[in-house]
């Protein structure tokens, strides 16, 4: 840790990848993640980097995923109905394992929706907003704080396992300011370009790279599908992660994250010390989705109760994960781009 | 004995999937012979498209990446940023760059990013089955035109080497063709002048080049070819449209 700064959320994500060795970022301007992009523009020429302003975020996608494909630390960010336009290329970087890593600011939806904060992309970023069967690692930070803490893992892991990863703000985390330690600067020629990389042939071995998602043998691209299968379960079995906070057997577990996770948190604090059992599970990786630990701490709940910024999608995943049809399953949500306040959830908690 | 001509090195000997009559297996040896020529291969990354030439990976003994369809030159954009040294070329059909990829390959030439995009123009989408394409020829049947392409309900052809040469970041627009040897070697010209000026950092280069369907034409090669020759050109006339002669 160097340098302590007060610094807008969005402004910190390009800061971070600047810090973590993103020299090349490709993006398309939309309310609430364009200062991500004029951050950018300007940050990066003073390090030796490019900014690319793209004619449409499936451009700028592509563009990332061409130098990802090269072997490349690239990014593009932008909200919502941006990163709709973006799920054709996930797919083929999902299909083709090109390792990107891809902020999406959600906003209120459906359609153009509004500017607001939201988290009503939780399926398009979980469940494989594209077409076909492929996962992406998901991470959803809940202060500006670990949104710079999760930057470098978040290129590491993409590089490790060849897959695109997604960071999942919201308008809140990407608007607010709040004071970020930030880490050291990783020098970007240090940076190996792996050997499966589209690069010329001269730079690994004269053998030449071919970067597809395309096989039309069924039987081979079926492999290719348990391959993927294979990885995605390593990353369930390695990558997950989760916060709690609360009492050790919670009579209601309470579950949510990013934005949501931190305005609970007020609320859980006061209940606490009146004395409930009571406990809030933060799922850091909405996908991996932390099942296993979710499933222990609400082995002796009574009330499970999932806080979304949407009209109940992660519900979903706890409620597979917990796997018990005797449980009082709640949902509590705002959809739309209405930010929950801490009495609403205190309120809703103790009035049950 | 000395040798007068052998098959490139950089093509791979493999049976390629092109139907008899089709000129991308021509416009495939030339770039090979070019890139064997210039000492390229080694240094050469392709952007195959989605449409005939989704297969081209195959054929070329040189990195390459299968682009989603019509983002060729977004993916060349990425790639070049990310290695300026190597030498990135996209090799697309008229659905892929003129249609769906239109605004990717236009922006190429705006930005004036410095990679280099062949257009094959055969006037329909040929893997698909034979549908109108953006360069369809007024008055051709096609299997989503079947009475004819019909300027007031279709539109008008796309005459995208016209179109690219207009941009500012354009250092090269040209129309060629592969129907006689006289154009076989005009085009290969081309394209060892492309490949030059990229590598010189000139900008954004753009050669299209007219060739056959035999299949979704419903004509033999031979006929084709004579289509090509005689109609096609009507509609694309050929020349270089833009040409930098001096790079910075």
């Amino acid at each position: 840790m160097s340098e302590r700064i007060l610094m807008k959320g969005n402004e910190a994500v390009g800061e971070a990848a600047v810090r973590a060795g993103c020299r090349l970022y490709f993006g398309y301007p939309i309310t609430p993640a364009s200062e991500i992009a004029e951050y950018m523009a300007y940050r990066l020429p003073q390090v030796g980097g490019t900014f690319v302003q793209a004619e449409s975020e499936v451009s700028a996608v592509n563009m990332v995923y061409g130098a990802a494909a090269a072997g490349k630390y690239a990014m593009t960010a932008s909200s919502s109905p941006g990163f709709s336009l973006m799920q054709e290329a996930i797919s083929y970087m999902a299909g083709a394992e090109v390792p990107a890593v891809l902020v999406n600011v959600v906003r209120g939806g459906p359609g153009l929706g509004d500017i607001q904060p939201a988290q009503s992309d939780y399926f398009q970023m979980t469940k494989g907003g594209g077409h076909g069967d492929y996962r992406l690692l998901v991470f959803a930070p809940y202060t500006i704080q670990e949104v710079v803490n999760l930057m470098p893992t978040a290129y590491e892991l993409a590089f490790k396992y060849r897959n695109p990863v997604v960071l999942a703000l919201d308008g809140l985390i990407g608007q607010m300011m709040e004071a970020v330690e930030f880490t050291d600067f990783r020098n970007p020629d240090e940076i190996p370009i792996p050997e499966w990389a589209v690069s010329g042939k001269f730079r690994h071995g004269g053998k030449k790279n071919i970067n597809t998602s395309l096989d039309l043998i069924p039987e081979k691209l079926e492999a290719h599908n348990w391959k993927l299968q294979k990885k995605y379960s390593e990353i369930e079995e390695k990558e997950t992660r989760f916060s709690y906070f609360g009492v050790d057997n919670p009579e209601t577990l309470v579950v949510a994250y990013g934005t949501v996770a931190r305005v609970a948190m007020s609320a859980l604090k006061k209940l606490l010390n009146a004395g409930r059992s009571i406990g809030i599970l933060r799922p850091i990786t909405l996908w991996p989705f932390p099942k296993q630990a979710l499933a222990e701490k609400a082995r002796h709940a009574k009330r499970i109760v999932v806080l979304e910024m949407s009209s109940g999608q992660m519900i979903e995943d706890v409620k597979l994960s917990v796997f018990d049809p005797n449980k009082q399953y709640e949902f509590y949500g705002h959809p739309g781009g209405v930010t929950f306040t801490p009495t609403e959830i205190e309120e809703y908690l103790v009035r049950g | 004995m000395k040798v007068v001509y052998e098959r490139p090195k950089t093509l791979e000997k493999v049976t390629n999937h092109y139907c008899p009559g089709c000129h991308h297996g021509i416009l495939h040896a030339l770039i090979a012979e070019v890139l064997d020529e210039m000492g390229l291969a080694e240094k050469a990354v392709g952007v195959a498209p989605v449409g005939c030439a989704v297969l081209a990976y195959n054929y070329l003994d040189i990195d390459w990446i299968e682009a989603p369809h019509g983002r060729a030159v977004a993916i060349a954009t990425g790639i070049k940023l990310a290695h300026p040294d190597v030498l990135v070329f996209t090799y697309q059909g008229d659905g892929d760059a003129a249609a769906i990829g239109l605004a990717e390959t236009m922006y190429g030439a705006i930005r004036g990013v410095n990679v280099t995009t062949f257009l094959y123009n055969n006037a329909i989408y040929g893997m698909t089955g034979g549908q109108m394409a953006p360069t369809t020829l007024l008055g051709m049947k096609t299997t989503t035109s079947p009475y004819g392409r019909d300027a007031k309900r279709e539109g008008y052809p796309l005459k995208m080497a016209e179109t690219i040469a207009l941009q500012g970041g354009t250092a090269f627009s040209a129309r060629t063709a592969l129907f006689n040897p006289k154009m076989i070697m005009e085009t290969k010209k081309r394209i060892r002048q492309v490949f030059e000026l990229q590598m010189k950092g000139a900008g954004f280069t753009f050669l299209e080049v007219v060739g056959t369907c035999p299949t979704n034409w419903g004509m033999s090669p031979v006929d084709a070819t004579k289509f090509a020759e005689t109609e096609m050109v009507k509609t694309f006339p050929l020349g270089v449209y833009k040409e930098l002669k001096e790079v910075e």
